[in-house]
């Protein structure tokens, strides 16, 4: 029974968001700290060193940690108020049973009482409708151990191949067009690469705002020389000092990217002699591009022609470069296609596997990378096993210590499980580290068949905005409650350490899942002592996988800071054990790997990269008379994902306190709006109303809006869901909106807090 | 001890994202915790991103200093000017009406001045101050004159700025581009002019790149 209990307000003022500001021992001038724990951050893939001040079991504040070599002590206004989600007042300290008697909707409920009715639901969902009727979703800020543990649950305790995660709105895109081109997903350099490039390309990745310490890298390569180009329909910061600024209309990337090439190609800006040995592929490549002439790219990408022009000389000349993508280009119903056509421009020139020639797209979550290669991935086993694949079916079920044939094949992305959700398919949900009902596109629906779910529970440090149509809440742990590793935007694996004991009842999220498993009394695989415990199954699990982590210890990590996957125990050529220092940098020539087992440096039987067909094709959504202006979202520096956490902290709150519809003047004039006006912004979907931003910084045919709000201030109630159809990526980036000003102050302004949804 | 001599201030506002990170790390220092000492400005937001941080510049002859009735402002030996002292400000607000740099603030409930003291309280035992250390795009740096020779070949610390009819040194060094290298950054030459944003120098975009876009 997942309808809200009693009013969302209701809910709102017992459990927030409410904001936190420093009290007590965080603004006490004098204190000693008990300690400082070296660990990282709790936010985005860059994954920044920080130390925890630490003073009775609560986080009073922060030291930067100058020596971890990514970001040496830097941090951005995340980093240094994320010690603020500690010690809050919206932290859940017991479980709770839904109740609509309840003035706040919820009653606290014992632990062991609120496990014991979640596998009662469990057990009675999956005998009355079959196990197939359970789903789980997780999420890409868990530990690696976590996501690990998260899908031997669904697949060993729950037998459900219904498993999905929050990464599929965030990294699918990148992930299929790295092993499509290169057969390995990950960063293909360090970022110290990046330092000393001739040419960098940063195409649909707004740096400065959403991976801020990877700024400083750029502006270092800038000081050295760089040329930087920068896709983007608006002027972010990284783009105001840019060399050249390519103005692409939203959703025209792979248009851009196949006229660029074709430029290349005519121009002969192309390394043959690595092409011809490195690479196959690139004639069909070459042929499909021949159409996107000048003009016609022009046209399509809305990027003037002497611009495209530029590009292709900057890149086609440079002698080094670094090419960077992100949710720009990824977020899009042809995402794979856009990645596949910024990945043939790297190809073509063949600069890639040496020094200041790299390659990545930019995780977005703390364990964008780690979260999607061992097994929460609806068709992933882990070591990035593929859930098809007979072979390493055995493996895991091996390593499982199951029968391969109780092994559930490939379930569906997290969208497909909402639509099997209102279908009546699944009927059962549990989700960790994700809130779909901000965070999914259309977000209406999920509320709908949220209503639907028979049985919903949800583990959670603060009740999310979906978590409040649960009928079971666990409190899970914050990130400085537990341990365990992540790997961030490098593809470097780093240990998060833990600082203070989880308060009140919650409890570690491996062992609320561990107590289900119990509960249900299928232990089976279930009973590990620790994330250490989980970690070593994990090495055993992935070695021999494309992402083999299995040379990799914690305490590798901690002396090292960090240690590049892949990572084998035992050398691939000999099978004798090894101390392997990992890899920073991939493809590197003569470099051995297990796939191409010496035919070449890239992961494939002949050793060679593939170069793809990226064909364009338009939108799902075009423009039209009724929704005549293009809509996409994105972040600001100061709030993450869904906002769970950052709009529950005061200082960030302040710093952006409340979405914005971001216009240009000429479009703002046509409008009769003004700059802070309030402003409706609709769609075939919703209907939100915000006030005006009015720059000159966006195109003029485009409107942006930041989606870390809830309710009435959501931008995914505008957004469409359509996907693109390989990797299931929604189309955040491009929709058909109408944009007016609106009548008066909405409804929800003398309701809610800035903070509130 | 004091801040050892070596070590510099350089704000580079080429640099600058706009991220408030220098900002919410300043109320994280130890001697105003919760209180944030410097601030950001947007030049001009509706044109462009470019933003500034603003943090105390540390004069050699501190204009907020010489206006104090109370005498309560003091810059040490080694040339920070520090917070007014408690005992002796009177509130007034000479200071921030005087500073050319829009620095200090009146914190009213206080009844006292206060300002950005280069984070003495981590600078004088040999740590960079809060906001230099945290700032992800390093237009805060704090270090060596070689350091930032070496790793910055494509602008020159400044540290004369000129207000009108007066030539103010200071502690703390402003980045500016190589090639127009000005004996001293004039300050308020620029005070009439619209749309500053789009005319800085260092590659800014200096053309409209939407222009060709109807709606």
């Amino acid at each position: 029974m997942a309808t809200l209990p009693v009013k969302e307000l209701q809910i709102i003022d017992a459990f927030g968001p409410h904001v936190s500001r420093m009290a007590g021992p965080q603004l006490n001038t004098n204190i000693e700290p008990d300690k400082l724990v070296k660990t990282h951050c709790c936010f985005c893939g860059q994954q920044c060193g920080i130390q925890l001040k630490v003073k009775e079991n609560a986080v009073i504040g922060f030291e930067p940690w100058e020596e971890f070599p990514f970001n040496r002590g830097m941090l951005c206004p995340k980093g240094v108020k994320r010690y603020l989600q500690g010690s809050h007042p919206d932290r859940l300290l017991t479980a709770f049973t839904r109740d609509p008697s309840s003035p706040s909707g919820f009653r606290a409920m014992g632990y062991e009482e609120a496990v014991k009715k979640v596998a009662g639901e469990i057990q009675r969902i999956q005998s009355t409708y079959g196990n197939k009727a359970f789903g789980v979703l997780g999420g890409a800020s868990l530990t690696t151990e976590k996501t690990y543990l998260l899908g031997k649950f669904a697949r060993v305790t729950l037998q459900t191949p219904y498993i999905d995660y929050n990464g599929r709105l965030c990294m699918v895109s990148a992930g299929v067009g790295n092993k499509k081109a290169f057969g390995i997903d990950r960063a293909a350099n360090p970022w110290q690469d990046i330092i000393g490039a001739d040419a960098i390309w940063i195409a649909g990745a707004n740096v400065a705002e959403c991976s801020p310490i990877t700024t400083n890298y750029i502006w270092q390569a800038r000081e050295q020389g760089a040329k930087v180009i920068v896709q983007d329909p608006r002027i972010t910061p990284i783009a105001r000092t840019c060399d050249l600024f390519l103005p692409v209309k939203p959703g025209r990337d792979a248009a851009l990217f196949a006229g660029v090439l074709n430029l290349m190609i005519q121009n002969n800006w192309i390394d043959r002699e690595f092409v011809e040995k490195n690479t196959v592929g690139f004639q069909q490549v070459a042929d499909y591009c021949k159409q996107w002439t000048l003009k016609k790219t022009a046209d399509e990408t809305g990027v003037p022609a002497r611009s495209l022009e530029k590009a292709a000389e900057l890149w086609g000349t440079a002698k080094t470069s670094f090419m960077m993508h992100a949710r720009g280009i990824e977020h899009s119903t042809h995402g794979v296609q856009n990645v596949l056509g910024a990945i043939n421009l790297v190809l073509a020139t063949g600069r890639i596997g040496r020094k200041n020639c790299g390659y990545a797209t930019i995780v977005g979550q703390a364990n964008g990378q780690g979260g999607r290669e061992h097994g929460q991935k609806c068709d992933q086993l882990p070591g990035w096993r593929e859930i098809t694949n007979p072979e390493h079916r055995k493996y895991i079920a091996d390593v499982w210590k199951i029968n391969e044939a109780d092994l559930p094949g490939p379930g569906v992305d997290c969208l497909e499980m909402f639509r099997k959700i209102d279908a009546g398919e699944i009927k059962g949900l549990l989700s960790i580290c994700f809130n779909p009902k901000v965070s999914l596109p259309d977000n209406q629906v999920v509320q709908r068949a949220l209503e639907k779910l028979e049985f919903y529970v949800a583990i959670d440090f603060f009740l999310n905005d979906t978590a409040r149509h649960a009928d079971i809440v666990l409190p899970g742990s914050l990130h400085e409650e537990d341990e365990g590793i992540v790997t961030q935007v490098e593809g470097r694996v780093i240990k998060i350490n833990k600082a203070v004991d989880c308060p009140g009842e919650a409890k570690e999220d491996w062992k609320i899942i561990q107590d289900i498993a119990a509960a249900l009394d299928r232990p089976h695989g279930m009973t590990f002592t620790g994330p250490k415990a989980i970690f070593e199954e994990l090495r055993i699990a992935s070695k021999g996988g494309v992402a083999d982590y299995s040379g990799i210890t914690w305490e590798k990590i901690e002396a090292d800071y960090g240690i590049f996957w892949p990572c084998p125990s035992h050398d691939y050529k000999t099978g004798e054990p090894i101390d392997h220092p990992g890899t920073p940098r991939l493809f590197v020539e003569g470099s051995y790997n297990p796939v191409a087992k010496g035919n070449g440096p890239f992961y494939f039987p002949d050793g060679k990269a593939r170069f793809n067909v990226a064909a364009y094709s338009p939108p799902a959504e075009e423009i039209c008379a009724e929704y005549p202006v293009i809509l996409t979202t994105g972040r600001v520096v100061s709030q993450f994902l869904s906002g769970t956490q950052t709009r529950r902290i005061g200082p960030l709150v302040d710093q952006y306190p409340e979405p914005k519809i971001e216009i240009h003047p000429k479009l703002a004039a046509k409008l009769g709006i003004v700059d802070g006006d309030w402003t409706l912004a609709e769609t075939r979907r919703g209907a939100i109303t915000l006030r005006a931003m009015v720059v000159t910084t966006i195109r003029p045919d485009t409107a942006f809006v930041p989606y870390h709000w809830a309710g009435p201030k959501s931008a995914n109630r505008l957004t469409i869901s359509a996907q693109d159809p390989i990797s299931k990526i929604p189309e955040y980036k491009v929709c058909a909106v109408r944009i007016s000003k609106a009548p008066g102050e909405p409804a929800y302004v003398k309701e809610l807090e800035p903070q509130q949804g | 001890m004091p801040v050892p001599e070596h070590f510099e201030f350089f704000i580079d506002p080429n640099r600058c994202i706009g991220c408030q990170s220098c900002v919410q790390a300043c109320g994280e220092c130890d001697t105003h915790k919760g209180t944030p000492m410097i601030h950001l400005e947007f030049v001009d937001r509706a044109e462009s991103v470019q933003t500034v941080p603003v943090v105390c510049m540390h004069c050699d002859t501190p204009t907020c200093a010489e206006v104090c009735p109370a005498d309560a402002i003091k810059r040490t030996e080694d040339g920070v000017v520090q917070t007014a002292r408690k005992p002796r400000c009177i509130a007034c607000g000479n200071c921030v009406q005087a500073c050319p740099f829009g620095v200090p603030k009146l914190d009213i409930e206080k009844q006292l001045m206060m300002k950005c003291d280069m984070c003495y309280d981590r600078t004088s035992v040999g740590k960079k101050p809060m906001c230099a250390t945290v700032c992800p795009s390093q237009a805060l740096f704090f270090g060596t004159r070689e350091q930032i020779e070496a790793m910055r070949p494509r602008s020159k610390p400044m540290n004369q700025f000129k207000f009108g009819g007066q030539t103010i040194r200071t502690k703390v060094n402003m980045m500016v581009p190589i090639d127009v290298m000005p004996r001293y950054v004039d300050v308020t030459a620029a005070m009439d002019d619209r749309s500053a944003g789009k005319r800085l120098s260092l590659n800014v975009i200096n053309e409209d790149p939407f222009a060709e876009i109807e709606v």
